[in-house]
């Protein structure tokens, strides 16, 4: 079996939404450059006749591994036009599925990268527009920090290893 | 058609793409450094050793002696092209194989009686080994295993371009050194050792220490062999590792050579085959495979040595001059004939071979976003390269159906695939 799926390849062949957005609504970064995946989300969001939150356009940009760059371009079909409360129960989870295929081990961390910035943007849009954060959020926040901060050690531990051939 | 591809690359063809009408063409295969196809001729030299001649080498009947007599025919046929005699060369499965040989074999041979039987596990107690910080795999990892072990080992440190300083070897050489190893040619920059001024360094350094035994030299020419010229005795190696599917032979062939009266310990106990260095049923097909890979690349090594040149500065010339934020990784001269590795920036590696892939070129990255560590190549590294650098990069390398349409085709495709890919970095 190829490591990519069909889907995969589709969204990496032409992948949909990139771009930056002019007075985002918010932001959400993902990912370390040390590991080679990065990625930043941006969103667009309004309010409808209703008073509901809708996204209204989403971009992004990626530079990262072929699961990576599909997956962002997944999510983003997925969440524009839709309702924001809709969108904060997608699943990383669902994302993999809708990939097509059991993803190796070793690329799951790409996958859930998008998953991570969506939940960055809603953050900073909450924050910027002063809106009161659920907890189940804030610990996903805490989370992502704490990833990235991890991987930054990790690099660190990297740097060592790399001093350590070159002494 | 991402399902089944396959890369027939000694019958390179063009078909039409009816999406879009742009010719795409499949099977442009430049990781030549990774394996490579088997050469007819070398196939119709294999094919009486599977059902005619199947006999087992170590049987005293005739189809045995057949046999036996076929693998000491390849012996010679290897051996000729690295200027060993035929009784130096012993078969392998694979130069993993004969590399973990190498070490761990010349290591047990040699440690310090302190450390033979003895549960003492002290640092360095076993005996010193110097390997470069840009091994292959294999030879990284026996080196760790015998660190392990009780060994010590120094890692030498490269260049900006992977050169490794012969006199870096004669200060790392000390008294209980007993073994040096140092890579021929790069696997993924190319880059050529100045293996014969090391082997000299070698052996001055221990007249100048009176060591009572020698240390010894190994390469690891996998990448090297029935490429450029190797001469065992001018180039003063006493160990070196060949492998045939890089040079048009089966897989599960390579050899160990090892210079007469070096002690070394099998890894493999048994039939005593191999001189008792190796025992295992001899593969005689494969065995035979791969002589007749070396007596091919030994008739046609200078012409093949030209033109490849040739194509690979094409190659290296034109990406450097059309692409911008383009670097060649490696020496720009000091580097194998078929190698060319560049690396660019704001784009990852993965998604640049997967790109290539879908435009029917075959290549490969230093990238390890799918490794487990996620740690790119330790050989970018050790030249100086940024990991985000690292992930960046690409490996070309060609071979014996490379032809200058399909250099031209990658001239053509690459800058399209890396504009492409820079439009989608969050990178400037």
């Amino acid at each position: 079996m190829p490591i990519y799926s069909k889907e995969i390849i589709k969204h990496f062949k032409n992948p949909q939404n990139v771009g930056e957005i002019k007075n985002p609504s918010g932001v959400g970064e993902a990912g370390n450059i040390y590991c080679g995946d990065i990625m930043k989300l941006y969103l667009k969001i309004e309010k409808n006749k209703k008073g509901e939150e809708i996204i209204k356009d989403a971009k992004f940009k990626t530079m990262g591994c072929p699961v990576a760059v599909a997956n962002t371009s997944l999510l983003t079909t997925m969440i524009k036009g839709k309702k924001l409360k809709d969108i904060l129960k997608i699943k990383k989870a669902d994302l993999i599925k809708k990939l097509g295929q059991p993803l190796p081990p070793s690329k799951i961390h790409c996958s859930v990268l998008a998953a991570d910035a969506l939940k960055e943007a809603i953050y900073d849009y909450y924050l910027k527009n002063k809106i009161e954060i659920s907890k189940e959020l804030e610990k996903e926040h805490q989370r992502i920090i704490k990833t990235k901060e991890e991987l930054e050690e990790r690099y660190k531990g990297f740097q060592t290893f790399e001093k350590k051939i070159l002494a | 058609m991402f399902k089944k591809k396959i890369y027939p690359a000694p019958y390179s063809k063009i078909k039409n793409n009816s999406d879009k009408n742009t010719k795409k063409r499949c099977g442009v295969y430049l990781d030549y450094a990774s394996t490579t196809p088997t050469d007819e001729r070398v196939i119709k030299a294999m094919a009486p050793y599977f059902k005619e001649k199947f006999g087992n080498t170590m049987s005293l009947h005739g189809f045995g002696q057949e046999a036996k007599e076929a693998l000491e025919k390849s012996r010679e046929g290897v051996a000729n092209l690295m200027g060993a005699k035929a009784s130096e060369v012993i078969f392998t499965s694979s130069a993993t194989e004969s590399n973990n040989l190498a070490l761990k074999g010349i290591a047990l041979a040699r440690r310090s009686p302190c450390l033979a039987g003895a549960p003492a596990k002290r640092v360095g107690g076993g005996g010193h080994v110097i390997i470069s910080s840009i091994e292959h795999a294999c030879v990284m990892e026996s080196a760790k295993w015998l660190e392990n072990q009780g060994f010590e080992i120094t890692r030498l440190k490269v260049d900006q371009y992977g050169l490794v300083n012969p006199d870096d070897v004669r200060k790392a050489i000390k008294k209980e050194t007993i073994l040096v190893s140092i890579i021929h040619a790069n696997n993924e920059i190319g880059t050529i050792q100045p293996i014969r001024e090391i082997g000299e360094v070698i052996r001055k350094k221990s007249e100048i220490l009176n060591l009572k035994s020698k240390i010894y030299f190994h390469t690891d020419a996998a990448q090297s062999f029935g490429k450029i010229p190797i001469d065992v005795n001018k180039m003063n190696i006493d160990l070196l590792t060949a492998s045939s599917h890089k040079m048009y032979g089966p897989k599960g062939a390579a050899c160990l050579f090892i210079r007469e009266g070096t002690k070394i310990e099998p890894l493999l106990h048994g039939g005593g085959h191999e001189f008792g260095l190796r025992s295992s049923t001899v593969n005689v097909p494969a065995i035979v495979g791969f002589a007749e890979a070396c007596r091919i690349c030994q008739r046609e090594m200078n012409n093949e040595a030209k033109r490849l040149t040739k194509l690979r500065d094409k190659l290296i010339k034109r990406v450097l001059e059309n692409i911008k934020g383009a670097h060649l990784n490696g020496h720009p001269e000091k580097r194998l004939l078929n190698n060319v590795n560049f690396s660019f920036d704001f784009i990852e590696g993965e998604s640049l071979v997967i790109q290539l892939d879908l435009h029917g070129i075959a290549a490969s990255t230093g990238s390890a976003c799918s490794s487990a560590t996620l740690e790119p190549s330790h050989v970018l590294l050790a030249i100086g390269l940024k990991s985000q650098e690292a992930h960046g990069s690409l490996r070309l390398s060609l071979g014996r159906w490379t032809k200058e349409k399909d250099i031209d085709y990658v001239l053509e495709v690459l800058p399209k695939v890396v504009k492409k890919l820079r439009e989608i970095s969050p990178f400037k």
